[in-house]
Order: structure tokens, then C-alpha cells, then sequence
């Protein structure tokens, strides 16, 4: 089998994609750039058609100090997150098109062809490399944002590798329990190293706790780097806990929390892309509790929701980074008003909205629906209304809050010219996407057809429909009488701002002490620190320096004495053990 | 050639030991002694190479000195353990006398270079005889031959630092003890055994079941006895002077070959005259040896870490990585010896290399103390750079020497259950990253003094002589590859080396 196929199919279809990233650094002609860009991952999506024929393929075999690798495999989990890579890479290289930045374009294609090559790759060495890869190439992305970035950078990248040095820990306990066999299959709690390969992959894909930066890197970033970034890593993590952990119970509890916890973040936060890394955070924890439920349904929702996720996320930063393109800022309290100026994008901005609340005819509509299914199926009560909870709160923070306070709400006064044409093009073709692979009428059986088990769930029917819109319409129904009894008194333009501020008194008021309570704790601990070091250096200075207990130049008596203790304590040993 | 190969054992001593007088004698002349004894090294070095091939092909050789037939007549006996041993110090001869020529001219005398060579190849002469002789009394010989030149040279250091002299004299005494107590125990074996040839010695002691109290006597005075030699800890008190007042390229040999020798012979006795079976060995070897060799490894490193002199600090530093052999040997199996034996050629390696380096420093600029080392990197770049290769080494860096070394050790400890042994390893590795790394923290970040600058402010470069460079940078491009690829030759030659010591699995 490994033989028949030409040497062309034995490379991982990511690797083109990374020497791509590679030529790229080294081209100073912008459009050839930019052609790179669009054309790898368009060459990628054809190698992997090529190579693919619907069973597993097993390919790039090669033995590195006794450790076989097995550096490509594609079967019909790996080949979904394929795709859906080559076809996000483009979208995002569409959206860069008027950034004229070779940090930018060179780490972003590397970053794409290592996450490609990551999800195709079939052992646990190759994976490790690429997710070490993904990390370190993506890292430049965030720096382009600028002096505020670079610490933030620091910060993700020290999460990041430290995320991929657990996994090679977990990895190789794995490897060694199964006799050396690196192979990337079903891992499971009860394997040795599995806590530590959860951990790792929790890490990336941002379970609570875990999550911090997310939502500390992802705003910092460029405008494009927001966007790329947005599209890999996370979902990188998620196709590796599909793979290694579906149907592990704790990551159902883990899913439902994470999906709950951003709600409330998201709710009080101005910044708008980092509600957006909140949101993020939230409909990772869909997935993950589907992967924890791990039924065939479950799991199908999952790699669709994953699918779809990607397209309207990235078609929400890409609206959010249109308006930061034109306006200089994402702060709630600065924007509103723009849907004068910017119409499209205002239009493009409600679909990606209305598919990540899951609007029926929308993205979200059919995946998410899936796996609040399969966990009814499944007769898991408290994880459905946590989720059900959560999927108002989506309507709430990234269905109406970042539409309305962007384009809508009071008038910022702005006057800017719409997107570039590339934006919106970008931005086209992802909301093309949204409503394409939810249409009722022969469009969602396109997402099915990618699904790694064969379904014919129906996600249009009237109880679900008028369901969902129940809870949509509750949803839009609070957030309006908030805001209308609010509005009541008299019409301010500070309304707004005074109702964030009665949103972060309670978050922000509880983080300020406890941030406060923690600096002095810190402070006292890196005193009571300092001492102690202080003092265990003093102790072993005073035995150890030159001038210390144990370095008086020593006579050649003194030593003799030792020698002859030193001989006597052999004897003694030797009188002992002997007959 | 094909006398070589059949005599190269004997000649490889026998050549230094006759050239040294010749060589004493010689008129002064800057670079006539130095050519004379270099191309003696050189065919020693050549000897080495053939008696490795040699063994290579025939397993084991003895040779019989004067045809005379072992057990009666003296003979040297080569097999897997110490023919690498033989050209490892073959080849750091060549190493330092490559480096002598400027070094020497700077350090020593006129009149006493003819002298100081001669010492030196008697050292070489003494040190090679300990590791081929099979003969257990000749082994006492060629220590003394080996320790008396090199108390001899340690005092040369008197030139460039007077506390040379306390050092030798330090050295003598304890180097004096360390012989007598080895030659005491050779004594009680030959009254158990009535033989001096370690052959002869093991059939005897295995038919005895490992003898009477007398032989146990014996091996407790000649474990002490090499102890002293190798720089067991607490017997290293000579070590650390010996090695910081010493000509620069007398440091760096010793540092190179003489512990290693002397430890060489400790395996032999442990495992080949006596037998890790007997209770007593087993017993001293792996609670008084490894108890003393961990502690070492500990006190060492701390010592070595807070020590304002550089060479002072390399010096504990060896104490240390002897620790690491020792405690290699403790573990018992096959493993650990054979990690214990890869050690001890990285840590030739290194230790060489990162004296020869700080030799050049003084070279140039005169440097003893860290914190002189202020901006070395920006005036000797590839002395630096030769330094930082080996200092990483020393570490335990992957892909370098000693990485490939100290995780044979860890595994072999892991394998026998000893999980502190791993955490003391780790721990002294990190603590050799301190020490290492205040040094290269001087080095790379801070400035060189203003008597470096020409008049525009830029950095003068004064680079060591070619001479100098050649065999550190030669060393440094060793120790990557072995951390590279030949660790494969390496690791086999020392599972070899550690099959033939422990014929079974050992524990």
C-alpha cells in the first residue's frame, strides 16, 4: 500500500505549506508573497484530495533511532481539520492581502503548514514537533502588534512550549507502556501519561484555568495576526482531544464550565476582540464536552461544529479587525454608529453574529444542535442546561453586544470608509460559507458528507426550530429590557458606558481586590522568599566559598588523618560484609 | 608496520621513557626540545592507534616483556578496557604538547624547558605503563614514574605563582600516602595469592572464594591507595591546588589523564583482580564508594560554584565528575559501568579542552580570576567560543558529550531502581549550569577593560596562537561529535570495555 503511492504522496501536504512560510521569508516582492500565500494552501487542500481515498492512509514512514514515525496519516477525522486549515489559510490570505508585512505573510503560512502538517501527522513525535511549531511561528503574530504585544508574546509563548513539553512527556510515557509504539491513537485517562497529554492539550485548547492566554495574546495581535490566530492553535488541541480522549467523561464537565465562564467575562469586557477570545473560549467548550460525551452524534457535531466555528469566528475577528482597520480602536465605548459608514461589513458582521448564536438558516444552527442532542441522548441533564445556558449567553455577548455596540447603539460620529476590498471579499466568502453549509434544502447534507460517521440527523424540524428561537428571541428580549430600563430616565449618550460600569463593579470590583489582596500577598511572600534565599546563600558561602569552613587550605596532615578514616571506614564496610 | 602492530605496546612505553633523558640533555634551544618530544608523542600516539586495531582484531594481547612467559616474566596485557584508555591518553599528550610550545615559552625557564619536557614524557611514559601492565607490582612502579614527574611539574607552576610550591609539596606528600597504601595492598594480596600478575591474582582469589581477611585487607588499602590517586572525595584536597598553580599545560594533562588512569586501575581491581561477587567488594563499593562519590558530586559543584579563581572552579568541577564515575561503578551492573566508562573519555575530553582553553586566556591576557574574564568573548571570539562548546558539554547539553554520558549513567542508575542517584545527577548537572554559567555570564555580557580598546573605542582582538587553537578547537569539535553521532562507537566500545570488566550482567 505504502509502496504504490508516488514519493509526491508520502510528504505531508503541511510541509509545502511551511516551505511555503519559508520562501516567503526570503521574498521581497510583496505580490509574490501574497501569491505564495494563496496558493499554498490551495496546493495543500489538492494534495490531500490526491492522496485521500476515504480509508486511512498511512504514508512517510521512516525510522529515527529506533523510534518508527509515521509523518502523514490521513483518515476521515484528520482529513476534515485538512480541509477546513487549507481552507481557512486562504481565507486568511485573502484578508491580508493589503498588509504589505513578510513577518506577517512568512509566519502565518508557517504557522498554517504546521498546523496542517500537525493534524496529519500520525505518530506523537511528529505531532510534538508541529505543535512546538505552531507555537514558535505564531508567536511573530502576535509581536506585530506592536510594544504592547511583546510581553503578552512572551507570555504565550512560554505557555505554549511549556504546553508542547508536556505533551512530549505524555508521549513518551505512552510510547514506553506500549513498548516504544509512538503511534497517535486512543489515549484515555487510565494510560500512563494520559493526565499529562490532557493537560497539554488542555492547555491549547484553553479549559478553564488553562484559558488565560487567550484572551491576553489574541487582542494584542495585529489586525491579520488576531485573524489567523483565531483559526489553528485551538482548534489544533481540539482535533488531538478528539483523537485521544473521545468519550472521557471529565472533559463533558470540563466542556460545560468553559462554556459557562467566558459568558460572564465576555459580558463585562470592552475590549471587543477580547470578548470575541471569550467567545472563542465558550464555543471551545462545546466541542470539548461533545469530544467528552463521545457518542456518534456527539462526535459528528463536534467535527462539524469545528468546522463552521472556524468560518464565522474568523468572519467575526476579520469584521471586528475591518473596523479597527478603519477606526484605530475596538473599545466598546468608543465605537457605535458605524453601520452608516461601513454597511457591508455591518451586514457580513450580523451573519457571523447570528451563526455563532446559531440562528436557524445560520452556521452554528445544525452543529450546535447535534451535540445538545446527543447529550439529551445521553440522558446528561445538568451538562444540557449548562450548555443551553451558555448558547443564550453567545446570543448575548457575540450575537447583539458586538453588532450593536459596534454598528448600532448610539453614534460614535465616525465617518469611515468601508473595508478594503479584500476584507470584504474575505469576509464574503465566509459568510458565504455560514449560510451555505446550514441551508435546509441540500446545504447542510455538504457538512454531513465531511462528517467522520455517516448521519441523517434533521436539525429542521418545528420543535427545534421554534425552540431555538425562543431562546434567541429571550435572549435579545433581556438584553433590550436591560438596556431599555436602563435608557429610561433620559436619553445620555454615557448610557452605555454607565451600564458597562454597573457591569464591571461586580467583576471588576471582586478582580481590583483580589489583584490588590495579591500584590501584597506577593510582595510579602517574595520578602519572606528573598530572606530565606538570602539566607540559605549566606550558609552556603560560609561553607563553601574560598574563604569558607570547608576550603581552609588543608594541611597534608589533616588530609592524612582523612585517608586514614576514609581507609579505616572501607575496612570496617570489608570486616562487616566479609566472612 | 608489522613490527608496530606487534610491538607497538612496548614501544608506546618504552620510547618516552628513553627520549625523556635524551631530551634532558638537549641544549637550549626555544624549539628543539619541543620538536623532539612532540614527535615522540606523535609516535606514541601512532603506537596507541595500532595497539587499538591490534586489539580490535585479536580480542586480547599479552605481551611478554623480554619473551620472558607470564606468570614469572613481566607482561603487558591489553584487552577492550584499556586500549581505548591507552590511546585516550596518547592523544592528550598530543593535545597539550601541541599547545606547550607557546605556553611553555611563556611560563618556563629557558634553562628548565629541557627538563620540564622530559618530565612530561615521563609522566606520559608512567602513566601509560599503569594502564597496559598486568603485572600488579609494575603498576605501583609506573604510578610512582607517573607521580614523581608530576610533582615535579606541578612545582614548575613556581614561575608564574609561588603557591605552586605548597601545592607540590601538598601533592607529594598525599600523592606518597596514596602509593604507599596501594603498594601496601598489593603487598597482603601477594602474600594470600604468592603471584604479582592480575591474572594469576584472579583465578587464585575466585578459587578462594574471594580469600581470606588478608585479601580483604588488601582491597580496602588499595581502594583507599587509588582513592587518594583519582581524587575520591574527601582525599581530592591536593587536587584543586595541584591543578590552579600548575603550568597551564600541565593542568591541562593531568586534568585529562592521570584521575583517568588511576581510575582505570580502580576498575581493574574491582572487578578483574577482585570480583564484585565477593560480599566485600560489593559491599564497599556500593555503600563506601558511592556514598563518598554522591556526596563528592554535591560538595564539589557547591564548592566549585562559589570559587572566585577559574581554574580552582574546573578543578572542583573534576572532583565532581569523578564523583560521577565512582558512581557509575557503585551501580554495579554492566550499565553503569559502561556509563561510568563513557564518562570518563567525555569528561577527558572536556576537562582537557577547558583547561587548554583557560590556559590561552592566561596566555594573553593573564587571567585567573572570573572576574577577569570581563569581555573575553569580544577579544578571544573563537577561544570563547571553544570554551562555551566545552562548558556545555560539561553541562549536559543535548547534543553534546556529556549529555550522552550523563544519561547513560541516569539510565543505568534508573534500571538498578536508584531514582535518587538520577535526582543527585540532575541536581549537580543544574548546579554545574551555576557554575559554568557565572563564568559565561562574565564572559559574554560584561565589558573588557579599557586596556583592550585601541584609541577609536573598538575592541582590539587578540586571539591565541594557532598552536593554542588547534587542539581546544580540535576538543570542542570532539565533544560535538560525540554528542552527535559517535556516541554509537563510543557507547559500543564502552559496553565492550564494561563486558569484559563484568563477564555476567552484574547484579
Amino acid at each position: 500500500m505504502t509502496d504504490a503511492l508516488p514519493l509526491l504522496a508520502q510528504i505531508n501536504p503541511g510541509l509545502w505549506v511551511i516551505l511555503a512560510g519559508l520562501l516567503a521569508a526570503l521574498l521581497p516582492v510583496g505580490p509574490a508573497r501574497k501569491a505564495l500565500a494563496i496558493a499554498a494552501p490551495l496546493f495543500a487542500a489538492v494534495m490531500i484530495f490526491d492522496i485521500y481515498d476515504s480509508t486511512e492512509v498511512l504514508a512517510g514512514q521512516f525510522e529515527i533511532m529506533g523510534v518508527e514515525l509515521t509523518t502523514l496519516r490521513i483518515d476521515n477525522l484528520s482529513v476534515v481539520w485538512g480541509y477546513l486549515f487549507c481552507l481557512a489559510g486562504l481565507i486568511n490570505a485573502i484578508y491580508a492581502l493589503h498588509e504589505d508585512s513578510w513577518i506577517t505573510d512568512s509566519s502565518a503560512l508557517v504557522y498554517t503548514g504546521a498546523a496542517i502538517a500537525g493534524v496529519l501527522s500520525g505518530d506523537m513525535l511528529s505531532l510534538f514537533l508541529f505543535w512546538e511549531l505552531t507555537a514558535i511561528s505564531s508567536v511573530f503574530l502576535v509581536w506585530q502588534g506592536g510594544d504592547r504585544a511583546y510581553h503578552a508574546g512572551i507570555r504565550y509563548l512560554v505557555i505554549q512550549v511549556l504546553s508542547g513539553v508536556l505533551l512530549l512527556a505524555g508521549a513518551v510515557m505512552f510510547a514506553n507502556s506500549r513498548g516504544g509504539d509512538f503511534m497517535f491513537d486512543y489515549v484515555g485517562l487510565d494510560a500512563p501519561g494520559g493526565w499529562l497529554l490532557l493537560i497539554a492539550m488542555g492547555i491549547k485548547a484553553g479549559f478553564p484555568m488553562l484559558h488565560m492566554w487567550m484572551q491576553d495574546a489574541y487582542p494584542k495581535a495585529s489586525i491579520t495576526g488576531t485573524v489567523i490566530l483565531a483559526s489553528f492553535t485551538t482548534k489544533f488541541a481540539i482535533y488531538a482531544l478528539a483523537r485521544a480522549f473521545p468519550g472521557t467523561d471529565i472533559l463533558i464537565w470540563i466542556g460545560c464550565i468553559m462554556t459557562m465562564f467566558p459568558v460572564f467575562f465576555a459580558v463585562v469586557e470592552n475590549d471587543l476582540r477580547r470578548v470575541l477570545a471569550y467567545s472563542l473560549n465558550n464555543q471551545l467548550g462545546f466541542m470539548v464536552a461533545g469530544i467528552g460525551i463521545g457518542t456518534t452524534l456527539a462526535m459528528n457535531g463536534v467535527v462539524g461544529q469545528v468546522f463552521v466555528h472556524v468560518i464565522f469566528k474568523g468572519l467575526l475577528f476579520m469584521s471586528i479587525g475591518a473596523v479597527i482597520y478603519r477606526t484605530g480602536t475596538a473599545k466598546a465605548s468608543e465605537l457605535g454608529g458605524l453601520f452608516r459608514s461601513m454597511p457591508y461589513t455591518t451586514v457580513l458582521c450580523l451573519i457571523g453574529a447570528g451563526s455563532i448564536a446559531a440562528f436557524p438558516l445560520l452556521a452554528a444552527f445544525v452543529t450546535k444542535a447535534m451535540i445538545l442532542s446527543a447529550a439529551l441522548e445521553e440522558h446528561l441533564w445538568v451538562p444540557f442546561a449548562m450548555m443551553l445556558f451558555a448558547s443564550a449567553g453567545v446570543m448575548e455577548h457575540s450575537g447583539i453586544k458586538v453588532p450593536h455596540f459596534t454598528f448600532f447603539a448610539h453614534d460614535s460620529g465616525r465617518r469611515v470608509r468601508e473595508a478594503p476590498w479584500n476584507m470584504l471579499l474575505a469576509m464574503s466568502l465566509a459568510a458565504l460559507l455560514c449560510i451555505v453549509l446550514a441551508w435546509p434544502w441540500g446545504g447542510y447534507e455538504l457538512l454531513y458528507s465531511i462528517m467522520p460517521y455517516p448521519t441523517d440527523y434533521k436539525p429542521y424540524t418545528w420543535d427545534h426550530v421554534v425552540f431555538q428561537m425562543q431562546l434567541l428571541f429571550a435572549a435579545i428580549f433581556a438584553f433590550t429590557l436591560l438596556k431599555r430600563f436602563r435608557l429610561y430616565p433620559a436619553e445620555r449618550r454615557a448610557e452605555i458606558v454607565d451600564m458597562d460600569i454597573l457591569y464591571r463593579k461586580i467583576g471588576r470590583g471582586a478582580a481590583v481586590w483580589a489583584d490588590a489582596v495579591w500584590t501584597r500577598l506577593s510582595a510579602r511572600m517574595s520578602l519572606g522568599r528573598g530572606k530565606a534565599a538570602r539566607r540559605l546563600g549566606r550558609r552556603l558561602y560560609q561553607a563553601f566559598s574560598p574563604a569558607g569552613a570547608l576550603s581552609h587550605a588543608a594541611p597534608s596532615g589533616l588530609a592524612s588523618v582523612m585517608t586514614v578514616t576514609v581507609l579505616a571506614l572501607v575496612l570496617v564496610f570489608a570486616y562487616v560484609a566479609g566472612r | 608496520m608489522s613490527w608496530l602492530f606487534e610491538h607497538g605496546v612496548a614501544f608506546a612505553i618504552v620510547l618516552p621513557l628513553l627520549m625523556a633523558a635524551a631530551v634532558a640533555m638537549l641544549p637550549r634551544s626555544r624549539y628543539l626540545a619541543w620538536t623532539v618530544a612532540l614527535a615522540v608523542v606523535t609516535a606514541v600516539t601512532i603506537a596507541a592507534i595500532a595497539v587499538l586495531l591490534t586489539q580490535a582484531d585479536a580480542g586480547e594481547i599479552v605481551y611478554r616483556m623480554g619473551g620472558w612467559e607470564p606468570p614469572y616474566g613481566i607482561s603487558l596485557r591489553i584487552d577492550a578496557v584499556n586500549a581505548p584508555i591507552l590511546l585516550l591518553i596518547a592523544a592528550m599528550a598530543l593535545a597539550s604538547f601541541l599547545y606547550a610550545e607557546p605556553a611553555v615559552a611563556a611560563e618556563i625557564a629557558p634553562e628548565r624547558r629541557g627538563p620540564f619536557y622530559a618530565a612530561l614524557l615521563l609522566c606520559v611514559a608512567g602513566l601509560m605503563g599503569m594502564v597496559v601492565t598486568g603485572d600488579a607490582f609494575n603498576v605501583f612502579v609506573f604510578l610512582e614514574v607517573s607521580s614523581i614527574s608530576t610533582y615535579t611539574l606541578v612545582a614548575m607552576g613556581a614561575n608564574r605563582d609561588r603557591r605552586a610550591l605548597s601545592a607540590a609539596f601538598n601533592y607529594l606528600i598525599l600523592g606518597s600516602i596514596g602509593a604507599t597504601f596501594f603498594v601496601i595492598g598489593v603487598g597482603f594480596l601477594y602474600a594470600e595469592t604468592g603471584t604479582l600478575n592480575m591474572e594469576d591474582m584472579r583465578t587464585i582469589l575466585a578459587a578462594m572464594e574471594g580469600g581470606s581477611r588478608v585479601s580483604q585487607v588488601a582491597f580496602g588499602f588499595i581502594v583507599v591507595g587509588l582513592g587518594l590517586k583519582l581524587a575520591l572525595f574527601p582525599l581530592h584536597t591536593w587536587l584543586p591546588g595541584a591543578y590552579a598553580y600548575s603550568p597551564t599545560v600541565v593542568t591541562a594533562f593531568l586534568a585529562s589523564t592521570a584521575t583517568k588512569a588511576a581510575l582505570y586501575l580502580l576498575y581493574r581491581f574491582c572487578f578483574t583482580v577482585f570480583d564484585p561477587s565477593f560480599d566485600y567488594v560489593a559491599v564497599v563499593l556500593g555503600y563506601v564508594v558511592t556514598g563518598l562519590a554522591v556526596t563528592g558530586m554535591i560538595f564539589a559543584s557547591l564548592q566549585a560554584f562559589f570559587q572566585t579563581d577559574v581554574r580552582r572552579t574546573l578543578a572542583f568541577s573534576s572532583v565532581a565528575q569523578v564523583g560521577y564515575m565512582l558512581l557509575g561503578i557503585g551501580i554495579l551492573t554492566t550499565a553503569g559501568l559502561a556509563g561510568s566508562y563513557l564518562h570518563l573519555i567525555n569528561h577527558a575530553v572536556i576537562k582537557g579542552g577547558l583547561f587548554l582553553a583557560l590556559g590561552a586566556m592566561w596566555y594573553r591576557f593573564g587571567i585567573t580570576r572570573t572576574a577577569d574574564l570581563a569581555g573575553i568573548s569580544k577579544t578571544m571570539p573563537v577561544t570563547t567560543a571553544a570554551f562555551t562548546v566545552l562548558a556545555f558539554s560539561l553541562i549536559g547539553v543535548p547534543f553534546t558529550a556529556g549529555f550522552v554520558s550523563k544519561v547513560a549513567l541516569a539510565e543505568a542508575a534508573a534500571e538498578r531502581g536508584w531514582w535518587w542517584a538520577v535526582g543527585v545527577i540532575m541536581i549537580t548537572s543544574i548546579l554545574a549550569l551555576f557554575y559554568m554559567g557565572r563564568i559565561m555570564m562574565v564572559a559574554y555580557f560584561s565589558d573588557p577593560p579599557a586596556s583592550c580598546r585601541r584609541a577609536d573605542g573598538t575592541v582590539e582582538r587578540r586571539e591565541a596562537p594557532a598552536l593554542m587553537l588547534i587542539p581546544m578547537v580540535g576538543l570542542a569539535a570532539v565533544s560535538v561529535l560525540i554528542g552527535m553521532r559517535g556516541n554509537v562507537v563510543l557507547t559500543h566500545v564502552s559496553e565492550t570495555a564494561a563486558q569484559v570488566l563484568i563477564p555476567g550482567a552484574g547484579l
